[in-house]
């Protein structure tokens, strides 16, 4: 895996360990974001669903955080509830966001408004679908500015032709009157960019933005939110089931199961000693240029547990072939706590087997294979 | 854009034209091929005295006995720049545009027609605000608070207004508030609308009912596309959220349904004019069927395909305004 060995900032040697254990948000007044227990349930027919239950982490200015898991995990659900745009009344949310020093979950909505577009924007996977078909491209963008600042409208078109410039829109003045369907779908992508973007955030949410294009334009659009940060050192969630896309730009990783942070720590701490058997199987998962494509190795075996009745103990028993490692059953009986794992102060995860069962599997059975 | 209205209202035009001659086929063709004889079509056309000499005069007159095709150019002739019909001593003329001349009340129709529209007209464009306002603004806030005591209500008077039948709530709202007699507009302003608030009322319930319904599942639907988690992520207020990004899209279907309903009214709101004894155009195609009056009959169909068409052109271009897919495309 050296290729992310090559991709790593100056910067990032210089702050080793960059997502530090939970604490209180005031403690430390330079995480930009702190989510505290984040909890968002809803309430079907069919029963409670957990979509997220208990997530913290934190993220500084200028960095960018990547959360992985697979299908249903809650990645969305999370960013979403960071936004404040979980409207359903159905949707039950527990525990504190802190941006930039201001809780959004007690905060009013008009208030959380004010901050949505403005402090935090968000990007999402479809972007044929998440544009408004009727509207042109530049009037779209224009609205966006318009909403948080009192400008006229001549201003905030040369604002959204510049956007449109910054993010490699070719003839920004002609393509302004276009509408999304008249676009590739990797320019509607840095549309949706540009939309984000012209309110200058603090932070940048993006959702899965490659998953709908393809691979070539994938890189490009990754480039350019890389660029972009480095640019406005905003801070960045980059949501994805993709490792290879994490690898390449995050600097802390927090991977998901079940509406849960099963693993966190730096990108290196968990590229290279990964704690947490649901992360191994996600990096077994994880398609290599150097390998042949029909050596890649399945998925994790097993389907996505259910939300309403999470499994006993640590949820990912059902699936996890250490699962009789630890003593007494404890796997099926008692949830793991998140606790300290590894070497770095920020490396955390949830699992029952002690360290060392974790390192002698790890470097034994899993490392060998990759 | 120009282009496009171009091709539409050129595809109107052909429309109309291929609409007039099935019309003309159904009146002149099919009877023929149905077993009449020349002259006993042409009895149709003259009361019950079957006078030889008036049949053989009508039949001359008709052109009965020319081919079809010069039957059809003397009809469409006679509505560009009128017709004469030499019928007794005196010839007749139908002024232009002739849309055919009654040999049984010996009027001509157009102006029948004429005079007509306007009752026509001023009950569907009435009843057609008061529908669109009610159910769209009932259908909004039914889908936004689903579930609530309002959605649960009104959508229960819209299925009951929705499943009631013209002639019974008619009828009803008749015996309760008594029948009034239309006022011409130009004749006083005021009347007229007082004339006209009970027809209005009776014939946007049901279709309120209807569009009530069509806008909540329109707007249910939109609200949960992704540009409008977009359009909320932007920070814009609820309010702009709903108005601009969900309404505009959920209203967009509704406008082919209101140009078809509003066309299909301009050719007669039939059963409302008749529990309300309005003289419109409904009225006239009723007139003309129950005493067989072709050309009466004839008139009103064509004048009613003309409607339809034109609406159909309206809808299509109203589209085209409203979304870039259809008018780039
Ligand atoms: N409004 C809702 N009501 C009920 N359940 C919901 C709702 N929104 C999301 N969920 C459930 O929450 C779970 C997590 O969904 P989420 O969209 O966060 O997954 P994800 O990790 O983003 O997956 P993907 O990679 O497919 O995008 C899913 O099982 C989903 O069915
Ligand atoms: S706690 Fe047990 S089941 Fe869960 S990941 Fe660890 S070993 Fe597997
Ligand atoms: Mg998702």
């Amino acid at each position: 895996m050296s290729e992310v060995d090559k991709k790593k900032s100056p910067a990032r040697d210089a702050s080793p360990g960059s997502v530090p254990a939970p604490r209180d948000a005031s403690d430390d007044a330079k995480e930009f974001l702190s989510v505290r227990n984040l909890s968002v349930h809803f309430d079907t027919d069919d029963g409670l669903v957990k979509s997220v239950d208990g997530v913290s982490f934190d993220l500084k200015a200028g960095q960018t955080l990547g959360i992985v898991g697979e299908s249903g995990s809650g990645k969305s659900v999370t960013s979403l509830g960071i936004m404040g745009l979980h409207t359903s009344e159905r949707a039950r949310i527990g525990g504190e966001i802190w941006l930039d020093g201001e809780e959004l979950i007690g905060a009013g909505p008009e208030r959380v408004r004010k901050l949505r577009g403005q402090k935090m924007a968000m990007i999402f996977q479809d972007p044929l679908s998440a544009l408004h078909p009727y509207y042109s491209i530049g009037s779209q963008i224009v609205e966006a500015h318009r909403v948080h600042h009192k400008v006229d409208k001549k201003t905030a078109k040369k604002r959204a032709i510049e956007m449109l410039d910054r993010v490699g829109i070719p003839e920004p003045q002609r393509r302004y009157e276009d509408y999304p369907h008249q676009f590739s779908g990797g320019m509607r992508q840095r549309a949706m960019i540009a939309m984000a973007l012209v309110n200058n955030p603090r932070l940048l949410i993006a959702d899965e933005p490659t998953t709908a294009l393809d691979v070539t334009v994938q890189a490009q659009i990754l480039d350019l939110i890389r660029d972009l940060q480095k640019e406005f050192g905003s801070a960045v969630v980059m949501i994805t089931h993709d490792l290879g896309v994490v690898a390449e730009i995050a600097d802390s990783l927090l991977v998901m199961y079940a509406g849960r942070c099963v693993e966190r720590g730096t990108a290196e701490e968990v590229f290279y000693q990964p704690q947490h058997p649901y992360t191994w199987g996600l990096l077994g998962s994880m398609p290599r240029i150097d390998r042949e494509q029909t050596e890649r190795l399945v998925p994790v075996k097993g389907s996505p547990p259910s939300l309403i009745n999470v499994p006993s103990g640590c949820a990912f028993h059902p699936r996890c072939p250490y699962a009789d490692v630890p003593a007494d059953n404890i796997t099926r009986t008692e949830r793991p706590e998140l606790k300290p794992a590894g070497d770095g102060e920020g490396h955390y995860s949830a699992c029952h087997m002690t360290r060392e069962q974790r390192d002698r599997i790890w470097t034994e059975e899993i490392a060998p294979k990759l | 854009m120009a282009a496009y209205i171009i091709r539409r209202v050129f595809a109107a035009v052909l429309l109309l034209l291929v609409v007039s001659a099935v019309t003309f086929a159904i009146f002149f063709l099919v009877p023929r091929l149905g077993g009449q004889t020349l002259d006993s079509m042409a009895a149709q056309y003259v009361g019950k005295s079957p006078d030889p000499d008036v049949i053989a005069a009508v039949k001359k007159n008709l052109g009965l006995d020319q081919p079809l095709y010069l039957q059809y150019w003397h009809f469409i002739k006679g509505i560009v720049v009128g017709a004469e019909y030499q019928f007794g001593p005196d010839p007749v003329t139908c002024n232009a545009p002739c849309f055919g001349y009654s040999f049984k009340t010996h009027t001509e129709i157009w102006p029948q027609i004429v005079d007509r529209i306007p009752v026509t007209l001023s009950l569907a464009v009435g009843a057609a605000v008061i529908w669109v306002l009610s159910g769209v603004a009932t259908g909004v806030v039914s889908a936004l608070k689903r579930g609530s005591i309002f959605d649960r209500l009104s959508m229960g008077v819209a299925l009951a207004g929705v499943s009631l039948p013209m002639f019974f709530t008619g009828l009803v709202v008749l015996a309760i508030f008594g029948n009034g007699e239309y006022v011409p507009f130009t004749e006083n302003p005021l009347e007229w609308a007082g004339s006209l608030v009970l027809p209005w009322c009776t014939l946007a319930l049901l279709y309120s009912a209807l569009y009530a319904r069509l806008t909540r599942a329109g707007m249910l639907e939109t609200m949960g596309e992704d540009y409008i988690r977009t359009a909320r992520a932007k920070g814009l207020k609820e309010r702009k959220v709903v108005v601009k990004h969900g309404l505009r899209a959920a209203l967009t279907p509704l406008v082919t349904i209101f140009g078809m309903d509003f066309a299909l009214l301009l050719g007669g709101a039939v059963i409302t004019e008749r529990v309300f004894s309005f003289q419109g155009m409904g009225a006239m195609a009723i007139n003309g069927v129950t005493t067989a009056d072709l050309p009466k009959v004839m008139g009103v169909t064509l004048v009613a395909a003309f409607f339809i068409v034109l609406c159909n052109l309206l809808v299509d271009l109203v589209y085209a305004a409203i979304d870039p897919r259809v008018r780039l495309s």
